[in-house]
């Protein structure tokens, strides 16, 4: 529950991530150590299983494949502008030339798509990683030292989630300047209380796991146990946050282009951006909204579905 | 439970103080300072320092602090100076459009979502189960200003069936006395003011309710899957009990406990959903004031309002949270 | 500068047309183009861009707040409906004198202002007198611009910019007669008036709504007391009210002295995008609406909606900077002209009917001249400039606004885009640079801060000091420092009293000017307004001075 203080209440679900949705990363899904490598392929094992996790994981590949090799993809380059065929409001459709058809410029469109996965893919795998990172060393901070720093640091998560997130956001983009790394860096920010909450929850859960309580009684000093078991066993549900948490980013970021705040080159492909500029031409050319909302969905539909099967594969509860 | 609702409502009060010094530095922190934010970035040396005066700027940061304090205790947010009214008027002019919206939304969202995902979880493999599953898959990958506006072009342009925009029709002269104009028609006796705003609602709420929908049949479905194989369940169903009042005392009750917390998640995050859903339909809430305030750098709105918005978020989630110890007893006794 | 005006009109009467009026007065009916055939009373929701920045007259400039108030209010003289010659509103007649400098108006009578108040000449002078005594604030070009344009300066001027006023004084000689005292004579004096900003406003509403209240600066004027959200004037429209973001209703004034309008209500709904208009329209939710996207003009048309349209009476173009390097380099802006290919950009993102632009000012226009020189498209001379001009790889900061249409460029990201690929194509390497049009774009061009920017102007005058007079007539942060010659050309030109004299001067300044290129104008381009089935009477204004008195709806 999102209720600020109550993270030890067994009440508290960690809140699901991102800007417009998401979804709740259960903390207890942590595997103990003991399992060793048989842990690994068993979620693999479940993870092959799962049909949704086979097609999350496709749409996934798929994508990075395109970001990684849109240069060599793409027939066109995503920025030539070729004013020869196009009249206001009237742009060529979908031909052999350009499978997508061309926008207002006469640019490829399926060159951009193509090149717009790249984007996407940059902004969410950064935007995902600051967040994470800097929510695992609170989280570590919290979950490591307890007491106080843990009261300070959720008090701090507590605020930050008191604010709608994507109006922090909003605010910290439009402060740091139009750029598509103020962007990055404000989608990292408001993911950052997410982790730190779920990190020292499952640690804390961890602590009072039988093997570090063993350990601790064996003599083992209390740090010693906490980086080296309790907090490597903690990370699963920071892994599955991860990957929804792209899913999120690649929207909240299509909602930031969608108000203004972006790129300060408009040439720049980037799929929320494409999708607002098409709204200029909705009714003419419906067409072009459509593919980079297709796009926007289908990557944001992989992440999700391979992160729920992620972490349906880790949850221990689920296995019979 | 009052001692757990007490309790509650007093881990509050420190997130809040830390709220409102976070909000109060970050406005200092802005480029020249919160005169700059008063008056503009080309203000004369004479004006700024006039103002400084006037709003005690020279005064050291902690007593600047509590002054700050003592006004918005007070009720004063100060006075916008894009729209030249008090902030707190045009809060209290927006946010029924917001709590209307969202709860639009939650209703559309729970109205719909729980039948939905207790008829698929009941009927596993069923069509009805299967389009569930892909419908809230697409529910929740789609942008939500997409769908706004796709929502607006085929129902407003293409069928018009419903109003692109607004809460109200242009021509409506009806009166407002609270703000809400559903309500406000039936108070006011004007039936006919409140089905036009009931009408105004109804794209905008589906598109803010659409995660939400997506978000509640899941859950609805998975809880009520495995509550259904419980032994109880499955002892009630042996022995014979008509299957309608299994799922009704049984399945049904012990499944709502996720979905209710997820409603309260999907409730805070409303908020955020709604600045789009807003901008979209030209919808005059809190979303699309608080974001326009961003991009006109009016920080007395953005002051108050992301304050006051902080205040509501986090009853909500109290309320959640106390629902959550109605329905399960065990939060309570902790 | 005050470049941000939205479709400021044009007062296409030339300065001959001006002097032929000043002796004959005029008819007795300012409205006597076509009325409609509906029925009298309903309501029209217009669908505008945005809200007015105010209602005072005196203090707006931007064509929302006008609009607004071309309802509300009226001045001592108006342009005809539909055209541009200046006919009588407040005023019945008027008369010049010998030495041109006193004009004597002959008032209406029985004309009252929508606070029961008569209007009479102590109402006119007090309304005169105002706008000569403002001080502070209200001497910033971004508040009373137009007066500024007109007359000058005021009774103590507080800038050493600012020019002598044109205004000395107004008498009341007795009811229904106002005289005013000019300081030199002048001949776009009466023209002038005609803009909304000379509307006369009840001294009594003034004073009680504190209209002389201003604080802020001059980016961003805060307009303290009410008048400027309850004005009271004496047109065919009262005001009622006014909720930012939602709608501002204005109703029918019964008491108007001529033909009471037809519509009972008249309701400004702001609606930012183009698209969200052109679908509120669609839906029926909004009547009529202006700045149709050129996208939209043949699918609205061809779904039945009535376009009417304006003429082209305003300049878009690319803005240096030539105080900055590359920019001070002759060469370099030559090669920019002819990187551009203006026939391309214009053929895909404006409407037909918009024209290629020589120079800063609209063909129409006296003083526009046929020899300026040009700057072909020819990518090839664009290098061969490049490598003469001896810059090595030359690097431009490129600036476009965002969250804006201008009828002089509908979609400006798509403009710089467009463009951007020009110059990349000719070696330039182009940073992209953007903002929001109010305030940030705005202010970064009028400081100079931004080297090369997409900028344009709507015209409100038929006169050429209101285009090159108010790009060049004065050094200004935005251009740099151009070469004297051109400063005092126009200076001159803007003085000289014979016509023919005086569109020499400006042809010989716009060779000039477009010889030293300090920018590149590249469209002159028309503007839409939309109505939908069942409305009538609306008339299209070259100078947008469209008043809703006839308009009328059925169904």
């Amino acid at each position: 529950m999102t209720g600020p203080g109550s993270a030890t209440d067994p009440a508290d679900v960690t809140r699901p991530g991102g800007l417009a949705g998401g979804t709740a990363a259960e903390v207890d899904l942590a595997l103990p150590a003991e399992e060793g490598g048989g842990r690994g392929r068993e979620v693999v094992r479940r993870l092959r299983r799962s049909p949704s996790a086979v097609l999350g994981l496709v749409l996934v590949g798929l994508f990075v494949l395109v970001g990684v090799f849109a240069p060599l993809l793409a027939p066109y380059s995503p920025t030539f502008v070729d004013l020869t065929d196009i009249r206001p409001g009237d742009f060529p459709g979908p031909s052999r030339e350009h499978l997508l058809g061309v926008d207002n410029l006469g640019r490829d469109v399926f060159s951009r798509i193509l090149y717009g996965a790249r984007y996407s893919l940059v902004i969410g795998v950064v935007s995902v990683l600051i967040g994470a990172s800097a929510g695992t060393v609170l989280g570590l901070l919290a979950g490591a030292f307890g007491g106080w720093v843990d009261g300070v640091v959720m008090r701090l998560v507590d605020i930050m989630l008191a604010v709608p997130s994507l109006l922090a956001a909003i605010g910290i983009a439009a402060l740091l300047g139009r750029s598509l790394t103020s962007v990055m860096i404000a989608i990292g920010v408001v993911n950052v209380p997410i982790f730190a909450r779920l990190l020292r929850g499952a640690m804390l859960s961890q602590r009072e796991s039988d093997y570090a309580l063993a350990a601790t009684s064996l003599g083992v000093k209390r740090w010693r146990v906490t980086l080296q078991h309790v907090f490597p066993n903690s990370l699963a549900p920071v892994i599955v946050q991860g990957t929804l948490a792209l899913a999120t980013a690649i929207i909240d970021a299509a909602g930031l282009a969608f108000l203004g705040l972006g790129a300060q080159d408009p040439r720049i492909p980037e799929w929320g951006r494409m999708l607002a500029d098409a709204q200029l031409y909705l009714a003419s050319e419906p067409l072009l909204a459509l593919w980079p909302g297709l796009a926007i969905m289908i990557s944001v539909l992989g992440f999700y579905l391979f992160g729920e099967a992620l972490r349906e594969a880790l949850d221990p509860k689920l296995r019979r | 439970m009052l001692r757990f609702a007490v309790r509650r409502l007093l881990l509050l009060v420190p997130i809040l103080l830390g709220l409102s010094v976070l909000v109060f530095l970050f406005v200092r922190a802005l480029p020249g300072g919160p005169e700059t934010a008063l008056l503009g970035e080309r203000a004369t040396p004479e004006r700024l320092a006039e103002v400084r005066e006037t709003y005690g700027l020279n005064r050291p940061l902690p007593q600047q602090y509590l002054t700050y304090m003592g006004n918005v205790l007070q009720g004063d947010l100060g006075v916008s100076p894009t729209t030249r009214q008090p902030v707190r008027d045009e809060i209290a002019r927006r946010f029924p459009a917001t709590i209307e919206l969202a709860t639009t939304a939650v209703v559309f969202a729970v109205g719909v979502g729980i039948p939905l995902g207790f008829v698929a979880a009941r009927r596993p493999g069923s069509w009805v189960d299967n389009a569930s599953t892909v419908g809230s898959l697409l529910g929740i990958s789609i942008p939500v200003f997409a769908l706004g506006y796709l929502l607006k072009y085929v129902f407003a342009v293409k069928l018009g069936w419903l109003p692109s925009s607004g809460r109200e029709s242009p021509t409506s002269f009806a009166d407002h006395p609270t703000g809400f104009y559903v309500l406000d028609g039936l108070l006011t006796g004007n039936p006919s003011a409140s089905w036009d705003a009931l009408k105004h609602l109804v794209l905008p709420g589906i598109a803010l309710g659409t995660i939400p929908l997506a978000f509640i049949t899941r859950i609805t479905r998975a809880a009520v899957l495995e509550v259904s194989n419980e032994d109880y369940v499955r002892t009630a169903e042996a022995k014979g009990l008509e299957r309608s009042v299994v799922s009704r005392r049984h399945v049904l009750r012990n499944a709502m406990l996720p979905v209710t917390t997820v409603i309260g998640l999907q409730t805070g995050l409303l908020l955020s959903g709604a600045v789009l859903t807003e901008s979209v339909f030209a919808f005059n809430g809190m979303g699309s004031f608080l974001a326009s305030a961003v991009f006109d750098r009016d920080y007395a709105v953005l002051q108050g309002g992301v304050l006051f918005l902080a205040v509501v978020f986090v009853l909500v989630n109290l309320l959640v949270d106390l629902a959550y110890g109605v329905i399960d007893p065990r939060v309570r006794t902790r | 500068m005050r470049m941000h005006l939205r479709r400021r009109g044009l007062v296409a009467v030339g300065l001959a047309g001006v002097m032929a009026l000043t002796a004959c007065g005029g008819s007795d009916d300012s409205g006597t183009g076509a009325s409609g055939d509906g029925e009298a009373g309903g309501t029209l929701v217009f669908g505008a861009s945005a809200d007015p920045v105010t209602l005072d007259p005196a203090y707006v400039s931007d064509g929302e707040s006008l609009r607004v108030i071309r309802q509300v209010f009226e001045g001592l003289v108006t342009t005809e409906e539909g055209g541009t010659e200046v006919v009588p509103a407040l005023a019945e007649e008027w008369e010049n004198s010998e030495d041109g400098l006193e004009w004597t108006f002959s008032l209406r009578d029985g004309v009252t202002f929508h606070d029961g108040e008569p209007f009479d000449a102590e109402a006119v002078c007090a309304n005169f007198d105002r706008w000569y005594g403002f001080t502070g604030l209200q001497q910033s070009s971004s508040v009373s611009y137009y007066y500024q344009t007109v007359f000058g300066g005021y009774e103590n001027n507080e800038s050493e910019d600012l020019s002598d006023p044109l205004y000395e004084s107004c008498t009341a000689q007795d009811e229904t007669t106002a005289v005013i005292r000019l300081t030199s004579p002048s001949a776009s004096f009466l023209t002038g008036l005609t803009l909304p900003s000379f509307s006369i406003a009840s001294p009594k509403a003034l004073e009680e709504g504190n209209a002389d209240q201003v604080s802020g600066n001059a980016d961003e004027p805060r307009f303290e007391g009410t008048f400027g959200q309850e004005p009271v004037g004496t047109g065919p429209f009262e005001f009622e009210s006014w909720e930012v973001g939602n709608r501002l209703v204005l109703s029918r004034f019964e008491d108007y002295w001529g033909e009471p309008a037809k519509l009972e209500r008249l309701v400004f709904r702001p609606i930012a995008e183009g698209p969200a208009r052109a679908q509120a329209l669609q839906a029926g939710e909004i009547q009529a609406y202006d700045g149709v996207d050129p996208a939209d003009v043949e699918r609205l048309r061809g779904e039945g909606f009535e376009i009417l349209e304006r003429p082209a009476f305003n300049v878009g173009y690319i803005g240096f900077n030539v105080d900055v390097a590359p920019l001070d380099n002759l060469q370099i802006r030559q090669a920019i002209a002819h990187a551009i290919n203006r026939e391309a950009l214009l053929q895909a993102n404006y409407p037909e009917g918009s024209e290629v632009a020589t120079q800063f000012m609209p063909p129409e226009l006296f003083g526009h001249a046929d020899d300026v020189p040009t700057y072909d498209y020819d990518p090839d001379r664009a290098r061969q400039l490049i490598a003469e001009s001896g810059v090595s790889n030359p690097t431009l900061d490129f600036w476009y606004p965002t969250d804006v249409t201008r009828p002089y460029m509908p979609d400006p990201a798509a403009n710089f885009q467009a463009m951007q690929a020009d110059l990349e194509a000719v070696g330039f390497t182009v940073n992209p640079n953007s903002a929001p049009w109010r305030p940030d774009y705005l202010a970064a061009a009028q400081a100079g801060s931004a080297p090369v920017h997409l900028l344009g102007w709507n015209g409100d005058f038929a006169d050429p000091d209101n285009f090159v007079g108010t790009f060049f007539r004065t050094k200004q942060p935005a251009w740099g420092t151009l070469p004297d010659e051109i400063y005092t050309q126009l200076e001159e030109a803007r003085t000289e009293a014979d016509l023919d004299r005086r569109a020499e001067l400006y042809q010989a300044a716009n060779r000039a000017i477009m010889e030293f290129l300090p920018g590149v104008p590249y469209v002159h381009n028309k503007s839409f307004l939309v109505t939908a089935e069942g409305v009538s009477g609306l008339v299209p204004s070259p100078v947008s001075n469209e008043v809703f008195q006839n308009v009328t709806v059925s169904g």
